[in-house]
């Protein structure tokens, strides 16, 4: 009896691995070019990230703003990013959203409508257009349940609340996944001739945070462990507004919209401050400028109460708030007890998104490993530097798309009989199971550490010796989450659950880090306090992360590539000079 | 906010907020721990804190106490519906309910959702939803349709589209938590699901057949249970269930409305 055989095993052309937006929108494709498919998620159906989405989902089908059109979204993805976004990425994702926008319709999703009977759309920070189509302030949800209600009409083989701690390979290609049921931690494994990464992203790492528990970097680390590149880690969004009292609810996402429906932002002394930052476009400026501003007012002794500001929304009056932001009025009103309607919000950054992730191929999302695809908010460049709201949605249909179509392509070009190594399972087994043996801590004290030190040192602003300090604390902190002593079985045990994920915070946290001390400018999301100015010289590179054949990290700065001469002409000359 | 210039000292001060943690007072919980083979109650206290939610204690005792507490949450924020459970007895989600509605001089006490087959401690096999869904015949359009909708027309759909499947419902409704008539009836929650589609302005698809028999909608005797205990404020009953019925029984049961919809078939 081989190794193999005291295993689950199960076998898909291919398989996707995370259940959100860009998983679920993967798996139908795939699906329907004709290929057998696997979906694996750490949650239930249905509760991915996506679920959580508010404001909207950002496609120029100019039902509100007529002159809307594919070019100025580009663009204003492009500016949003700092001229660091993979062109063609955002060049494909201004030309495809519409259509994969109304395709959602016709799969039965009701966004809200204009007067004329289209879909709605509410302006939003970054984008010169109204252009975010939406259901209220649940976007997320109408998407992610439109998508899961046609995806289980497919013949898609679901796999819930199963973790993928490893992926598997043949001659250097794709050839599966091993993981764990949470429910009862048996090992399985997944063989498959095409594997797409759609896993999210990296919040958990950040003490104050919108993320839940799911965002701790699994894809990002599979895929660099099994050979991938890491783009960009040191651009981490961090969301002006999330909630700041009372403690149970620090982090806690205030939706963008609230701003793109009027809402307005002041300090401890009334004042309207974004006047003072960015006269032009106020509270509808990008993310990284709206964070830096509340962080400077507080800095400057003008934050309010617990520190932060006040967003009103109530001059647009009760029934408009119910109806346009229902959810924000529940969750103050429940979590707070304040009435939006009434009286302002206290809200402060928390950290959002994660720009950076793994290096694809703009227009097929391959990574560098054959047979291995990423999509949504695992995968880098579409954003650059700094995400615009709404963008993501937007990027988790049409990359989530393009990944299923160019997983099943290649996987009908595959062999059929590839192998699984016997000795990766091995391994992989071994390190799952070591945790028990061990005699460290407690990981989630660990893991608190580690939230506190990022936060701390690998925030919003940061400084060469924070980030040098931050270095020299991961290590330590490695070496305690390798100790960490799990109790109990491995039916059902969060404690046992964490100790993994706390190895892929950790791991990525360290890029996060490396990323932050090369980029020796202020750009987007990563601000430097003794680099403040953008440097042109800077955006001509991004930050690549590879793992050496020892296995010690890599990392190098590697050129952009160059803007095609018919996109350049939709920029000014002085802004492409000077970016 | 980070604390990397205004605070770094305070480690315990949530990131740059200038407030003490005051510690109010302790809360007793009782948690059940415990598999499909049996358990029993665990005691364990918990500090409280301003704002907080039974999910913030159920987090300490996992943080500080047992690490293998099993319990599921994503959101934090009644958005994903993964945290019911039944707190003294009511079922609710974890994340909304605040300690301070609660008399913290008694023991609080959080079960498992009782209608459905408990995994581990407060985590419970929900697998049977996921089943009865796949067998709603999907949103199936009109042909030539322009696609355009007045808000007027969708409203109350937009109400169904709430649901977050937090499936407080179909744990609270008598037909499946006395009398687990599950495989002949499919609850509340999916009532609300085909309520959505029967009244998408543009669905072409008739659901009446399979209401009555596989879905077993005549089981339900409108106690409204289940839009009491409904987080997102769906009037299962009276938005959902009563029209259908009504549908139900204009189809099968009235012969006269029959015989005239036989007879102007072309108008319906
Ligand atoms: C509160 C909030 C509001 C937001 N609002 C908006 C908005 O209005 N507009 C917008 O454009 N964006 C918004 N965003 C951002 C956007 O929602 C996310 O970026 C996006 O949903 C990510 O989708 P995804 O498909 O990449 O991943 P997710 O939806 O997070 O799905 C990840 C999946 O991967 C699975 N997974 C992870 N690791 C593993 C593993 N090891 N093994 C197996 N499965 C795994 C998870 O279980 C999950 O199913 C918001 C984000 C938050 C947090
Ligand atoms: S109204 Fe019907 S579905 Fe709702 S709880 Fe009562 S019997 Fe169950
Ligand atoms: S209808 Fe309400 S109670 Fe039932 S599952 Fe949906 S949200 Fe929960
Ligand atoms: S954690 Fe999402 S509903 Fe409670």
């Amino acid at each position: 009896m081989s190794v193999i055989d005291r295993f689950e095993i199960h076998e898909h052309d291919v398989l996707v691995i995370g259940a959100g937006g860009a998983g679920l929108r993967a798996a139908i494709e795939a699906s329907a070019n004709g290929v057998s498919v696997g979906l694996v998620c750490k949650s239930l159906l249905g509760k991915a990230h996506t679920v959580m989405a508010e404001g909207g989902i950002a496609a120029a089908i100019s039902n509100v703003d007529k002159h809307d059109d594919w070019k100025t979204h580009f663009k204003d993805t492009i500016r949003g990013g700092k001229f660091l976004n993979n062109w063609k990425m955002a060049e494909l994702h201004a030309k495809e959203a519409p259509e994969r926008v109304l395709e959602l319709e016709r799969w039965g999703a009701l966004f809200d409508r204009t007067q004329d009977g289209k879909i709605l759309q509410r302006p939003f920070g970054g984008h010169t257009c109204k252009r975010l189509c939406h259901v209220g302030d649940r976007t997320g949800l109408e998407m992610i349940r439109t998508l899961q209600d046609k995806g289980i009409h497919m013949g898609i083989e679901v796999y819930m609340e199963c973790t993928i701690t490893k992926l598997l390979k043949d001659n250097g290609k794709t050839s599966g996944a091993f993981g764990y049921w949470r429910e009862n931690g048996r090992f399985v494994i997944f063989k498959a001739k095409a594997i797409v990464l759609a896993t999210g992203g990296v919040g958990k790492a950040y003490k104050v945070t919108s993320n839940s528990w799911e965002y701790t970097s699994d894809g990002q680390i599979l895929a660099y462990n099994a050979g991938a590149e890491i783009l960009d880690a040191e651009f981490v969004q961090f969301h002006p507004t999330g909630m700041i009292w009372p403690p149970g609810v620090i982090g806690i996402l205030v939706t963008e919209a609230v701003r793109g429906e009027g809402g307005i932002l002041t300090n401890k002394d009334g004042f309207r401050f974004m006047e003072k930052y960015d006269p032009e476009r106020m509270e509808l400026s990008t993310r990284d400028v709206v964070a830096r501003s509340i962080y400077m007012e507080n800095k400057e002794g003008r934050g309010t109460p617990h520190g932060g500001a006040f967003l009103d929304i109530s001059h647009k009056g009760a029934d408009y708030i119910k109806k346009k932001l229902p959810s924000m009025y529940h969750q103050f009103k429940e979590l707070a007890d304040v009435d939006i309607t009434k009286g302002p919000m206290e809200v402060g950054p928390t950290c959002h998104y994660s720009m950076g992730g793994i290096r694809v191929d703009g227009e097929t999302t391959a990574t560098s490993v054959p047979g291995l695809f990423a999509a949504g908010e695992v995968a880098a460049g579409l954003h650059g530097a700094n995400r615009l709201g709404g963008n993501s949605l937007s990027d988790l249909l049409v990359f989530g798309c393009r990944s299923g179509l160019y997983a099943a392509e290649y996987a009908k070009k595959s062999s059929s009989n590839l192998k699984i190594d016997e000795q990766e399972i091995q391994l992989a087994e071994k390190e799952m199971i070591r945790f028990f043996e061990n005699n460290g801590e407690n990981p989630y004290t660990v893991h608190k550490d580690l939230q506190e030190l990022m936060q701390n040192y690998v925030g919003i602003f940061r400084t060469e010796s924070d980030l040098q300090y931050a270095i020299k604390e991961l290590v330590k902190i490695t070496d305690r989450a390798k100790k960490v002593k799990i109790d109990g079985s491995r039916m059902y045990n969060p404690g046992w659950h964490m100790a993994y994920d706390l190895q892929n915070m950790i791991q990525y946290s360290q890029f996060i880090t490396e990323s932050a001390i090369r980029r020796k400018e202020s750009r987007g999301a990563h601000s430097r306090i003794d680099f403040p100015e953008t440097d042109p010289e800077c955006s001509k590179w991004n930050n690549v992360i590879k793992m050496n054949d020892d296995g010690s990290m890599n990392i190098r700065q590697e050129p952009l590539s160059q803007m095609s001469e018919e996109l350049k002409k939709l920029f000014e000359e002085k802004e492409l000079v000077k970016k | 906010m980070t604390t990397s210039m205004l605070e770094k000292e305070d480690t315990d001060a949530p990131a740059g907020r200038l407030y003490k943690r005051n510690i109010m007072k302790e809360a007793i919980f009782k948690i059940f721990r415990g598999d499909k083979n049996g358990g029993s109650e665990v005691e364990y206290k918990v500090p409280v804190e301003e704002g907080m939610v039974v999910l913030d204690a159920v987090h300490y005792v996992q943080k500080n106490i047992a690490p293998d507490l099993a319990v599921r949450w994503n959101c934090k924020a009644a958005k994903c519906g993964s945290c019911s459970a039944e707190v003294n007895g009511k079922p609710r989600l974890m994340c909304k309910s605040r300690l301070d509605d609660f008399d913290l001089n008694k023991e609080i006490k959080v079960y498992p959702m009782k209608s459905f087959p408990v995994i581990k401690d407060l985590a419970c096999d929900v697998l049977w939803n996921f089943e009865v869904n796949k067998k709603i015949t999907p949103f199936t359009p009109k042909g030539n349709t322009d696609w355009k909708m007045s808000q007027r027309d969708i409203d109350r759909v937009q109400e169904f589209r709430k649901c977050i499947e937090c499936f407080a419902c179909q744990n609270v409704c008598h037909v499946i938590r006395e009398h687990d008539l599950k495989p002949k009836f499919a609850g509340p929650r999916f009532f609300v699901r085909v309520a959505g589609l029967e009244m998408h302005p543009l669905d072409n698809a008739d659901r009446l057949e399979a209401l009555k028999s596989d879905m077993g909608i005549g089981l339900c005797n409108i106690t409204k249970c289940c839009t009491e205990v409904c987080p997102e404020d769906i009037h299962i009953t009276d938005n959902a269930i009563i029209p259908l019925k009504e549908r139900v029984v204009d189809r099968f049961y009235d012969p006269l409305r029959m015989f005239f919809r036989k007879l102007f078939s072309w108008l319906f």
